[in-house]
């Protein structure tokens, strides 16, 4: 491999952590506000507030490898210009991650099945021979924890709870559990980096433990899964997320805010 | 002892600047006008959620995202921590949550002003909440005792609140012809509705005396209203913008500025619910409360369950 494509898989794989932190924050933000009780419209945007620095750490990275190439199409690249200027095909968060926000079942399920993957994932990129990638893995460890233990614990009560909140995690589990095999599927990006098939099986086992303790049914593994936003093939809700996010930068180009 | 006595004895702590504590006797109208000022003040830290939420999604910047989530999630704390401070006087956050919902509680009609363009998030912060802290640090020195530890906590965010919003502003004003008129515009705006927060003249202010005496408040709504004008009038030089008042003028023998006369037909036509986004903003509350009804009853079912489970594994 190349220095220059070597570079351009790390400033990929960088970007789609970023993305992907950065999606699901901007998706968790619109509980706020609107929270079905006080402490957890807190509480959510609490998240919101930790992916949204996650998101803002890789961006700043990436946008430093940018810069630091000799000729890339994104230069000269900020934190802002890589979430505010970059059209829908050239994200690459994940799937899961700009699914509609639906009710609290389904936030609470995607948070959990991101945040036990991002726990697992930060454990091992903390290890990895990039030193920025690992401490921002590091430092983001912390929060994640808190994550996966706040959804867990509301998966336990929703699946564990009345008639209604055990159906509607049913149905929440229905639609989402076809995006959560593309988080360990690697794209082209992550060669070299942490592979992500080898994570499946630690994701199954805590999905598994939590989902036998809130009374819900394991997927079947032979359910079809959706992939494509690791390499920008997104669903349509990416293009509209991406309208109201980067609206104010769209409309004033060059504008300091 | 007679309701007399107690009365003078309530009286005279408040006269020595004791703080009245929530198992104190008090006057059933001195804890009516806490419980309503507390609530109707928690019902504005969740209201006031509103406006600024609607920005959430479109700011114009990472910085500026978070800087804005952090500060509407603030207002759920300090929703949070004068709804705690309301029910010390025996009304759950329940039945305030059913009274606002219903119509019956209000909340500061500033919220229902529509937040239009970006430059909302700065008019807000300065403004809204420039006036608000007005009031706020004023409460600080509430007689009532819970109420008034309440106000301490939340001023000291208030102050950064509003000095994040003044920077939004300063930011657009000196940015691109298009910022500065979208300052302008957000300031033109928001100005009358923000001298609206203080209230009716004192001398069409109905709670004013007793609140007084019992030191629940201790500056008038026109006190305080000249305080504000006096503060922003200075404030908006340095943004090179103005106030839309064409008989705002300092005013050398009173050293004050005079300011011109508020539109009260609209002040008292929000108050009642003719503003432009009452319906709106009721609407978006109850919505979140009704959906969140199963979420609610999901999780008291579970910790009714875990409780009795834990029971028997104890016997």
């Amino acid at each position: 491999m190349s220095a220059h494509t070597s570079n351009q898989a790390l400033i990929d794989y960088t970007l789609h952590l970023a993305d992907s932190s950065l999606i699901m924050a901007q998706r968790s933000s619109e509980w706020c506000g609107h929270g079905p009780v006080l402490e957890q419209d807190i509480a959510i945007t609490n998240i919101s507030l930790d992916l949204l620095g996650q998101a803002r750490h890789f961006y700043q990275y990436a946008a430093g490898l940018i810069n630091q190439s000799a000729d890339h199409t994104l230069k000269p690249a900020t934190e802002d210009s890589l979430a505010y200027l970059r059209d829908e095909r050239a994200f690459k968060n994940l799937l899961l991650t700009e699914l509609p926000k639906g009710d609290w079942a389904q936030t609470i399920l995607k948070h959990f099945f991101f945040s036990v993957y991002q726990s697992l994932l930060y454990t091992r990129l903390q290890t990895v021979p990039d030193k920025d990638l690992a401490a921002i893995a590091a430092k983001s460890l912390k929060e994640v924890a808190y994550h996966v233990k706040w959804s867990s614990e509301w998966v336990i009560r929703l699946g564990d709870g009345t008639a209604e909140s055990h159906q509607r995690m049913l149905t929440a589990i229905e639609e989402l559990w076809p995006y959560t095999g593309e988080m360990f599927r690697a794209a082209d990006y992550e060669t070299g980096m942490v592979d992500p098939s080898t994570l499946h099986a630690g994701w199954l086992k805590e999905v598994q433990d939590v989902f036998a303790e809130a009374t819900l049914p394991m997927s079947s593994e032979s359910v079809y899964m959706h992939v494509g936003g690791k390499t920008g093939l997104h669903t349509e809700n990416l293009g509209y997320m991406l309208a109201e996010l980067q609206y104010l930068q769209r409309a004033y180009p060059g504008a300091e805010w | 002892m007679s309701v007399h006595e107690l009365e003078k004895l309530f009286q005279d702590k408040i006269d020595q600047e004791i703080k009245i504590e929530p198992r104190d006797w008090m006057p059933e109208a001195y804890r009516k006008t806490n419980l309503r000022q507390i609530s109707q003040h928690a019902h504005s830290e969740i209201v006031g959620m509103l406006p600024e939420g609607n920005w959430i999604g479109r700011a114009p910047s990472l910085k500026r995202k978070a800087i804005l989530l952090a500060k509407v999630q603030d207002e759920g704390g300090h929703g949070l921590y004068l709804y705690s401070a309301a029910e010390t006087l025996g009304f759950s956050r329940d039945q305030m949550i059913e009274d606002l919902h219903s119509g019956k509680a209000k909340y500061s009609s500033i919220f229902n002003y529509p937040s239009l363009t970006w430059a909302d998030m700065g008019a807000i912060g300065w403004l809204v909440d420039g006036a608000a802290i007005l009031n706020q640090v004023m409460l600080c020195r509430t007689s009532y005792g819970p109420y008034a530890r309440a106000m301490v906590r939340i001023c000291k965010e208030e102050s950064f609140h509003q000095r994040q919003g003044f920077e939004i502003l300063l930011v657009l004003s000196r940015g691109t012809e298009a910022q500065k008129a979208m300052c302008q515009d957000a300031i033109n705006r928001w100005w009358w509705p923000s001298l609206m927060m203080f209230g009716p003249k004192d001398s069409e202010s109905t709670n004013s005396d007793q609140s007084m005496k019992w030191k629940i408040k201790r500056k008038s709504n026109d006190e305080l209203r000249q305080q504000f004008v006096d503060m922003i009038a200075e404030q908006v030089k340095v943004l090179g913008m103005t106030l839309p008042d064409p008989d705002l003028v300092w005013n050398e023998s009173r050293k004050h500025y005079d300011f011109g006369e508020i539109n009260w037909e609209e002040f008292w036509n929000v108050v009642k619910g003719n503003g432009p986004c009452n319906k709106q903003r009721l609407e978006a509350r109850r919505k979140a409360h009704d959906n969140g009804a199963w979420v609610r009853e999901a999780a008291s079912a579970y910790a009714a369950k875990k409780a009795a489970r834990r029971k028997t594994v104890a016997a």
